[in-house]
């Protein structure tokens, strides 16, 4: 990836302009302004319904927002198609499990590379030369690297539709880093899982943004707020498609309208903390 | 025994092209959900594409290219005016724009090549038989039988071992996922027509060696639904498996039950073996069942 070098650490990676989104007369997100800086996890809270998951949709490219522009390291990314952005090193993950269910973990997560495999069907097929070095790196990249690092290795040839939850969503971030993105969306990585898988999960979350090898920049939806708090270096809070702050986590936790908006008591929050 | 082996061959060889046929369905079902029951006027077309440029002198393999390559036009194109539009509509409507598409392909062929039956002059295939042992296949249904087998091949290879097979049945599986990993739907849905178009025009150009071409043949194209039903909708094997069993159960019906019921029991007895199937097994042999978890 060659532009992965344009952009040093610390400067603007996504930048959301005056988003705004409309179903029907319903306004979904209204005047949303979010820069994401690379290197950093930033998150985004809300209550239920507040608009996270359409704002994700957006940056994904599976929604067009009526008004506003969306930036990727400065490009105006607003008409490219979900899989035009993925070639420009947009992953994510989503909130209800999106994995191929009939396929083997593997092949789920060699359908990450897709992206990156150049040689076409005809060279492909007869697997000499370009193809078979090819191979042998990604291969190598995928089982060495990402199936090692998620320590899934005993469930490799497994169905992904025949693996308990928790799996799933480890086996659907894998595919995600195959694409070796620049920014991964996460769209609530924790929901549904138990307090084990939380903190296995948790901890990745933060090997892939922080450790050398990966260097991720993250976007994060989550309800967690022990979580998002620990992780995040920065918090955008939304409800019904407002912004209500963009700020430090520290900030965000004592800002009394976040509260009431969301965070609700003290106890709350505390839960997992 | 011979009378049965006979049958048993020629239907195994029938089915190969049947398989081929159904493969191209099956394809189009199993990454975009659509139930194409155009298939059989997509032999026609591409039958009548090879015999065209057949009779104007080309060798046959040739014109076979040919039609090929004007098949892949015509999927891409079908895929793109009729039905890019509707990806994710319900499947009904879907269906019955390929029931539209299905007249609108049989009036159209009507128009340029009639409805009189024509032949591939000079014969391809020389009509004296070839003979294994104690039985005698013609040389049309050997040579149909091992293209087809090499195509089947060529299919299934290009689903197990390419990205691009990987890709479709990913769309097919998760299209949001897929679209998130940078597949392109559209260029999937396109590659799917196109594909389905080339299978069905070299399963036509086949059958119309076997007993000349006309209007009819498209209805053995639509025999792929037994076959597919059989195999299971979305399963590639099935396809096969399902395709070879029907060419297999028309010739013995054919051999042992039309002197009970003369005229056309040879045809309706994979639809009616189709209707009882389903009545035991709704999923066809390796069809996706939906699997609740608790």
């Amino acid at each position: 990836m060659v532009a992965k070098n344009r952009i040093k650490e610390g400067d603007v990676l996504l930048e959301l302009e005056d988003i705004c989104m409309y179903f029907g007369k319903v306004c979904a997100l209204a005047d949303i302004n979010l820069k994401v800086r690379k290197g950093e996890i930033h998150s985004v809270i809300g209550p239920n319904g507040a608009g996270k998951t359409v704002m994700m949709n957006i940056i994904n490219g599976l929604y067009h927002p009526q008004n506003g522009n969306i930036y990727y390291k400065g490009q105006k990314i607003n008409k490219l198609r979900p899989y035009q952005r993925a070639k420009l090193g947009l992953a994510r993950t989503f909130q209800k499990v999106e994995v191929f269910g009939g396929m083997t973990v593997l092949d789920n997560i060699r359908l990450g590379r897709h992206i990156h495999l150049r040689s076409g069907i005809f060279s492909g097929s007869a697997y000499i030369g370009k193809t078979a070095r090819e191979e042998i790196e990604h291969r190598a990249f995928i089982e060495e690297e990402i199936i090692d690092f998620l320590e899934i290795e005993h469930i490799r040839h497994k169905a992904v539709g025949m693996l308990p939850y928790g799996l799933q969503k480890r086996v659907e971030l894998g595919r995600a880093l195959a694409l070796e993105p620049e920014l991964l969306i996460l769209d609530e990585p924790l929901a549904g899982l138990n307090l084990e898988e939380v903190e296995d999960l948790a901890r990745f979350i933060l090997d892939i943004n922080k450790e050398d090898r990966w260097r991720v920049t993250c976007l994060l939806v989550e309800h967690d707020m022990g979580v998002v708090m620990d992780l995040s270096d920065h918090v955008l809070a939304i409800n019904f498609g407002n912004t209500i702050l963009d700020g430090k986590p520290e900030e965000v936790q004592n800002n009394p309208e976040v509260i009431k908006a969301y965070l609700g008591d003290e106890d709350l929050y505390a839960t997992r903390a | 025994m011979e009378l049965f082996l006979m049958a048993l061959t020629n239907g195994i060889m029938v089915g190969g092209i049947y398989a081929l046929v159904a493969i191209g369905w099956v394809l189009i079902y199993k990454c975009s959900g659509v139930l194409n029951l155009a298939m059989g006027e997509m032999t026609l077309i591409g039958a009548y594409i090879s015999l065209t440029f057949y009779s104007m002198g080309l060798p046959f393999l040739l014109a076979l290219l040919v039609s090929l390559i004007i098949g892949l036009l015509l999927g891409i194109l079908t895929e793109r005016v009729f039905l890019d539009k509707l990806i994710g509509e319900p499947a009904l409507s879907v269906i019955m724009v390929t029931v539209g598409l299905s007249f609108f392909f049989r009036g159209t062929i009507e128009l340029i090549w009639g409805t009189d039956t024509r032949v591939f002059n000079p014969p391809v295939f020389s009509i004296e038989p070839i003979t294994i042992g104690m039985i005698s296949i013609s040389e049309v249904y050997l040579w149909s039988f091992v293209a087809a087998i090499i195509l089947l091949v060529i299919f299934v290879c290009f689903f197990k071992y390419t990205r691009w097979g990987l890709a479709m049945q990913a769309t097919a599986d998760d299209e949001m996922a897929a679209l998130s990993l940078g597949v392109s739907a559209r260029f999937v849905y396109a590659a799917a027509w196109a594909i389905a178009f080339m299978a069905a025009g070299v399963g036509g150009t086949l059958l119309g060696n076997i007993n000349g071409l006309n209007i009819s043949v498209g209805y053995l194209g639509l025999l792929v639904l037994p076959a597919v039903v059989l195999g299971g909708l979305n399963s590639v094997p099935g396809a096969i498996v399902g395709g070879i069993a029907i060419g297999i159960l028309q010739n013995f019906t054919g051999v042992y039950l039309d002197r009970f019921f003369p005229g056309a029991v040879k045809e309706v007895a994979p639809f009616a073996f189709m209707a009882i199937f389903l009545l035991f097994k709704p999923h066809g042999l390796w069809g996706w069942e939906r699997i609740e978890r608790v």
